[in-house]
């Protein structure tokens, strides 16, 4: 695949945050009498995709190692230490070794990807996000030709994350993708949103952003990043392997063993908002459905 | 003169419609709380949650009725069907809103109803309290007679049903949702305790 993914819209259509939360609170203002519902995002393929707020983005998160609560992340996040900050690459590379954050910042190019963000538990969001592919920081280390996957980890650091006294999961937090979807052009390791530094509760200062699959495969704040030749441990599937699988494509036909991911909810929307249709792999089917050609969805979810 | 008989006696002239109004006052404002962000930024679910963990909390002060009367004396029995109807009406707007402002979806509705173990348990337990509530009234009790004790002993049953509908939605092992279930198979535990035949003294 040797194609760009071009980005259909431009910094034009971003609209800018103070104007688009000048908009909600007057939406908010009529929801509030009762009348409508915000409606959320696209309701299908190309169309133009509508960001979700700032406040939504980072007040509305997973990230266990500060919480399990939604909020959690939002008031605990603040206590990591982001600089200095370095990416161990290992494995099957030609050029191991502690990466600096600056170093790989120097060398990469950032371009703004709006994508869909879909977590397993059936809500979702908009995201503006600002990052490079993650085929360029391979490349930049040199990936070694029987490499097959990729792993990731996150940082684990006890006394700056207050989620890790419980043993919600097996930390620290890992994740893992085969070759060929860690170099699709989609796949980026993200370093902002909306232009600014990704803030602490979203990943910060790197993280990865698969679009087509579940939000929990989109490990933050990596600390290591290995290639290797067999399939990598993943952490939700050591905890849980029915519910959460090494895939994880996001897929309307195949439900999580205890609800339906045929619909999902888009966040912000308040009290009156609507679920819409999940789409195959989150909408990016013409992108990605050619990786998974002749695998049985079900079987490898 | 007994230590409860004060308290029986205020009971006595309390009104059972002062506690419906006190009861129902967090579904006003529940919904306000929904829509100026009190409730997060996923107000639905989180409207849904409070809904029936009120419901599960006043089934279970239902059940402490009797056990308070037989145990210790205190008499709130006026009030036992106040607290019924009260469990009714949560349940209700739970669904309502499980109904109408979570699902939304005709089909999807069905489908989770035969389909989520913990769905079925739940709309279970909401059919077995329409006939309790249609008689939770002076006319019906005296229509039925010994018949209406009877059938209302499904108010067990509910309760039941209505914790472990809580188990099973839970992600992973939380404490909560077995603390209710803990009240509620304590409460149904008292009722087998024996009564003591009167000894002639």
């Amino acid at each position: 695949m040797a194609y760009r993914w071009k980005n259909t819209l431009t910094e034009n259509d971003v609209t800018p945050e103070g104007v688009y939360m000048n908009r909600r609170q007057l939406m908010a203002g009529v929801a509030g009498l009762g009348l409508v519902g915000m409606t959320g995002a696209a309701q299908a393929q190309g169309d133009v995709l509508e960001p979700s707020a700032w406040d939504d983005i980072t007040g509305y998160n997973n990230f266990y190692e500060f919480g399990t609560g939604k909020e959690d992340p939002a008031r605990n996040a603040h206590m990591l230490t982001t600089e200095p900050w370095s990416v161990q690459i290992d494995g099957m590379v030609d050029r191991p070794g502690a990466y600096a954050f600056e170093d790989i910042m120097a060398q990469m190019s950032i371009e703004e990807r709006i994508y869909r963000f879909r977590c397993v538990e059936a809500w979702s969001m908009v995201i503006p996000w600002n990052g490079f592919e993650l085929r360029d920081l391979l490349e930049m280390a040199g990936v070694q030709s029987g490499g097959k996957y990729v792993a990731f980890e996150t940082l684990l650091r006890p006394e700056e994350m207050p989620g890790v006294s419980s043993p919600v999961l097996d930390w620290p937090y890992v994740e893992g993708l085969r070759m060929d979807e860690a170099v699709h052009p989609l796949t980026i390791m993200a370093t902002g949103i909306y232009g600014k530094d990704i803030p602490n509760q979203n990943g910060a200062p790197l993280r990865l952003v698969v679009p087509w699959k579940y939000g929990f495969k989109s490990i933050k704040s990596i600390v290591r990043i290995t290639v290797m030749d067999e399939q990598p441990l993943t952490s939700w599937n050591k905890s849980n392997p029915r519910e959460y699988g090494f895939y994880s494509n996001v897929n309307p036909n195949v439900d999580h063993r205890r609800w339906s991911q045929a619909t999902e909810r888009v966040v912000g929307g308040g009290l009156f908002s609507k679920r819409q249709p999940t789409l195959m792999f989150n909408g990016y089917e013409d992108e990605v459905a050619g990786l998974y050609e002749g695998m049985d969805l079900v079987k490898f979810n | 003169m007994s230590p409860v008989d004060p308290i029986n006696g205020t009971a006595r002239r309390v009104p059972t419609w002062a506690v419906y109004i006190l009861c129902l006052l967090p579904v006003p404002w529940l919904l306000y709380q929904g829509q100026t962000g009190g409730l997060g930024r996923e107000p639905i679910k989180a409207l849904e949650h409070a809904l029936g963990e009120i419901a599960l909390q006043l089934l279970i002060i239902g059940l402490c009725i009797t056990p308070l009367r037989r145990f210790l004396g205190v008499n709130f029995m006026k009030f036992r069907r106040t607290f019924g109807m009260l469990a009714f009406i949560y349940v209700f707007l739970h669904l309502l809103v499980w109904l109408f402002l979570d699902v939304g979806i005709v089909s999807q509705i069905w489908t989770d109803i035969v389909k989520r173990p913990y769905i079925t348990v739940g709309m279970v337990a909401f059919a077995l309290m329409l006939p309790l509530a249609a008689t939770s009234n002076n006319w019906s009790v005296r229509r039925l007679g010994p018949t209406w004790r009877t059938l209302h002993r499904l108010t067990y049953v509910v309760a039941f049903l209505g914790g472990l509908h809580f188990l099973l939605l839970t992600r992973g092992i939380q404490l909560e949702p077995i603390l209710y279930m803990g009240a509620i198979l304590g409460l149904l535990a008292l009722r087998r305790v024996p009564k003591r035949s009167r000894v002639a003294a």
